[in-house]
């Protein structure tokens, strides 16, 4: 699809080859059409936000790059390998792609340090010391090297998902998925949350976050992307997209999240 | 500012509540007794009328099992009515002369030493996997799951290439039968149980038909004849050459009957996992059996224990069907030892039921006491 930038400083070039590409997707669920003739393509180091009211299908749109969802037509391929039904395909595109959840979704029997090292150990085959330095070193970055020992229920939310990130980005990844990542935090742990995730941008990792935190998608995002109904209604450079939005089913939303 | 000070102001602090101790619940032993047993009138009927069953029941059973029960003797005439004990209590005289059947059955006496060893390992085992904060607990999995039933093989039944000579199973009995056989069923009823609860769930309808026939036909059948089938049907699909012994074929049937209803259980504690506890180990790149293993059932086991012990117990009292198949469990030790004309006499019978009920008493509630506190650790440790 075309990438428009009428701000051509708003967005990173992207280096040769999209992160992500999606052509023609369509999904189902029985009768109900939830993603309808979805083309993106994501560049590599790109920032993407995605918004749009709720059943819009944005969560479903995400979880068919790390194929947690499966679709019915089109084709999704992540750093250059086509995702099919092949086990083998989908664990080794799950092994570049990280997500965060809505509800963190943390191991609740494990540790924060046990829940970091899981992945890298077991998939990665990595030294159980090794991963822990790797898993403290990201415990670090996110803030919460202290707390390496405690189990997650006895965390606060914000920290919980900070969790979620570190766990995340123990693998390595090339590309993170957000869902929703602040939706479920009392207001007071959202900027925390936040602020982990601007860090984060700023390393040029490729990233799809679905989000209504507009000051976030406006300070980080390459691209924001409006969708409604299981379509992609509009693709647009921040500044663009908040001060002046195309489609009629933008303005709306807007008018109604920005109020 | 004016403006805003002419407003009344509604109410504001100026002294800090005192932070005072919690008011005393009651006083003393009156003051519990009120609260507790004689709340209301109702209440206090139903207090005294338990305190009437207590007094009706307990103390005849405490003057047989102890005050007039005889403790030694050489044969039944000192647990006969006579004069000087006009009222015979338990004759636990006959249970300490037939002890050593009750334990072992007809294992030969010089190879006893042998099953004691296998108790002692078994003991290890439980000890090991049960107590939470054990060391290497996976390693306590790999002895219980794999070395125990190699090495309680190999004592019991013995291996003549390292001198321990071979006992047929037709003369072991008593405790050690009954403890093989729950033991047996315990240790293959989880991971059988474990695997026909995934296939259960299974996306290949294949594997998940097979496991939901098995699973609902040993559950609609009851134990007796799922013990019957293995010992006359067995056969039929082994070589003759192979035919399996008698104590097999009901340590098979009692494995699966108990794998059937283990499935059920682990069923619903893998049903009280979050989805999403599936979709961050599957977005991790976990395989399935990674998400299995690492994720979900740890968790999965973890909700359901109470109810995998529950389901030991049962079947822990279960494994004395197995005296239909012709096998000399601890209770059918008890029914042939009460036959001894050298010990009949008419409270023979109740000592030897005495005796098993307090045998199967200590082992079920033990199990029972073990669940609720696990139980109780969990929800302190803070997991969840
Ligand atoms: N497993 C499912 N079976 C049937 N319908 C589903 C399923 N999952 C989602 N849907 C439906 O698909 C639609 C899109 O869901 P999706 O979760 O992608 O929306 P969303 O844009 O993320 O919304 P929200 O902002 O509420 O998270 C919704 O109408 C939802 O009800
Ligand atoms: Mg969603």
């Amino acid at each position: 699809m075309a990438r428009q930038k009428p701000d051509p400083a708003a967005a990173k070039p992207a280096r040769a080859g999209a992160a992500v590409a999606m052509t023609g997707l369509h999904k189902w669920y029985g009768e109900f059409h939830v993603l309808r003739d979805i083309n993106l393509a994501v560049g590599r180091g790109e920032r993407i936000v995605i918004c749009g009211p709720s059943g819009g299908g944005k969560s479903t749109l995400l979880r068919c790059v790390n194929r947690l969802e499966d679709w019915q037509r089109g084709s999704v391929v992540v750093d250059g390998v086509e995702l099919t039904a092949d086990p083998k395909t989908i664990l080794a595109v799950r092994r570049n792609v990280g997500m965060v959840f809505q509800q963190f979704n943390l191991f609740p029997h494990l540790t924060v340090l046990e829940n970091c090292t899981l992945a890298p150990i077991w998939v990665r085959r990595m030294a159980k010391k090794q991963a822990e330095e790797l898993a403290m070193r990201f415990l670090a970055r996110v803030k919460i090297p202290e707390q390496a020992h405690k189990y997650p229920a006895r965390l606060s939310g914000g920290q919980q998902q900070r969790v979620a990130i570190a766990r995340a980005l123990c693998m390595s990844p090339n590309i993170m998925l957000f869902d929703e990542p602040t939706s479920a935090l009392d207001p007071e742990m959202v900027k925390e949350v936040l602020d982990t995730m601007v860090e984060l941008a700023a390393d040029g990792i490729t990233m799809l976050v679905v989000s209504h935190e507009m000051g976030f998608a406006r300070q980080v995002a390459d691209r924001v992307i409006f969708m409604d109904d299981g379509q992609i209604v509009e693709v647009n450079a921040p500044k663009q997209f908040f001060a002046a939005p195309q489609h009629e089913r933008t303005r709306l939303f807007l008018q109604q999240v920005l109020r | 500012m004016a403006a805003i000070a002419d407003t009344p102001v509604l109410y504001v602090r100026t002294a800090p509540a005192a932070k005072l101790p919690p008011p005393a619940a009651g006083s003393g032993f009156i003051g519990w007794l009120r609260v507790n047993l004689f709340a209301t009138p109702g209440n206090a009927i139903l207090t005294l009328a338990c305190v009437a069953l207590i007094a009706w029941a307990v103390p005849p059973l405490i003057r047989f099992l102890f005050i007039d029960a005889v403790w030694s003797g050489p044969n039944r005439e000192v647990c006969l009515a006579s004069p000087a004990h006009p009222e015979p209590g338990a004759c636990w005289a006959f249970v300490r002369v037939w002890l050593s059947y009750f334990l072992y059955g007809f294992y030969p006496i010089a190879e006893r030493w042998r099953v004691d060893v296998f108790f002692a390992a078994l003991a290890l085992g439980i000890a090991w996997l049960g107590s939470i904060s054990a060391p290497r607990r996976d390693l306590g999995a790999v002895y219980f799951f794999i070395v125990l039933p190699v090495l309680s093989f190999v004592l019991l039944y013995g291996l003549p290439a390292i001198g321990l000579a071979a006992v047929p199973t037709n003369l072991w009995g008593g405790v050690l039968v009954t403890i093989v056989v729950a033991a047996v069923g315990i240790v293959a009823s989880l991971p059988i149980g474990i695997l026909l609860a995934l296939g259960r769930r299974s996306e290949l309808p294949v594997v998940r038909w097979l496991a939901i026939g098995f699973i609902e036909f040993v559950r609609g059948v009851p134990l007796i004849t799922v013990l019957f089938m293995a010992s006359v049907m067995l056969p039929l699909f082994v070589p003759q050459r192979l035919e399996p012994d008698k104590l097999l074929r009901a340590l098979i049937g009692v494995a699966l009957f108990a794998s059937a209803y283990m499935a059920e259980v682990v069923r619903g504690g893998l049903a009280g996992v979050p989805r999403g506890q599936y979709e961050a180990a599957r977005a991790l790149a976990l395989t399935y059996w990674r998400m299995m293993g690492l994720v979900i059932l740890p968790q999965a086991l973890q909700v359901t224990l109470p109810n995998i012990v529950n389901t030991f117990i049962g079947l822990f009292k279960d494994t004395t069907l197995v005296f239909v198949v012709g096998i000399f469990d601890l209770l059918r030790t008890i029914e042939a030892a009460r036959g001894d004309p050298k010990w009949a006499t008419p409270v023979t019978a109740g000592t030897g039921y005495a005796f098993a009920a307090l045998f199967y008493f200590i082992f079920c509630y033990g199990m029972s006491r073990y669940a609720r506190g696990v139980e109780a650790r969990l929800s302190r440790g803070g997991r969840r």
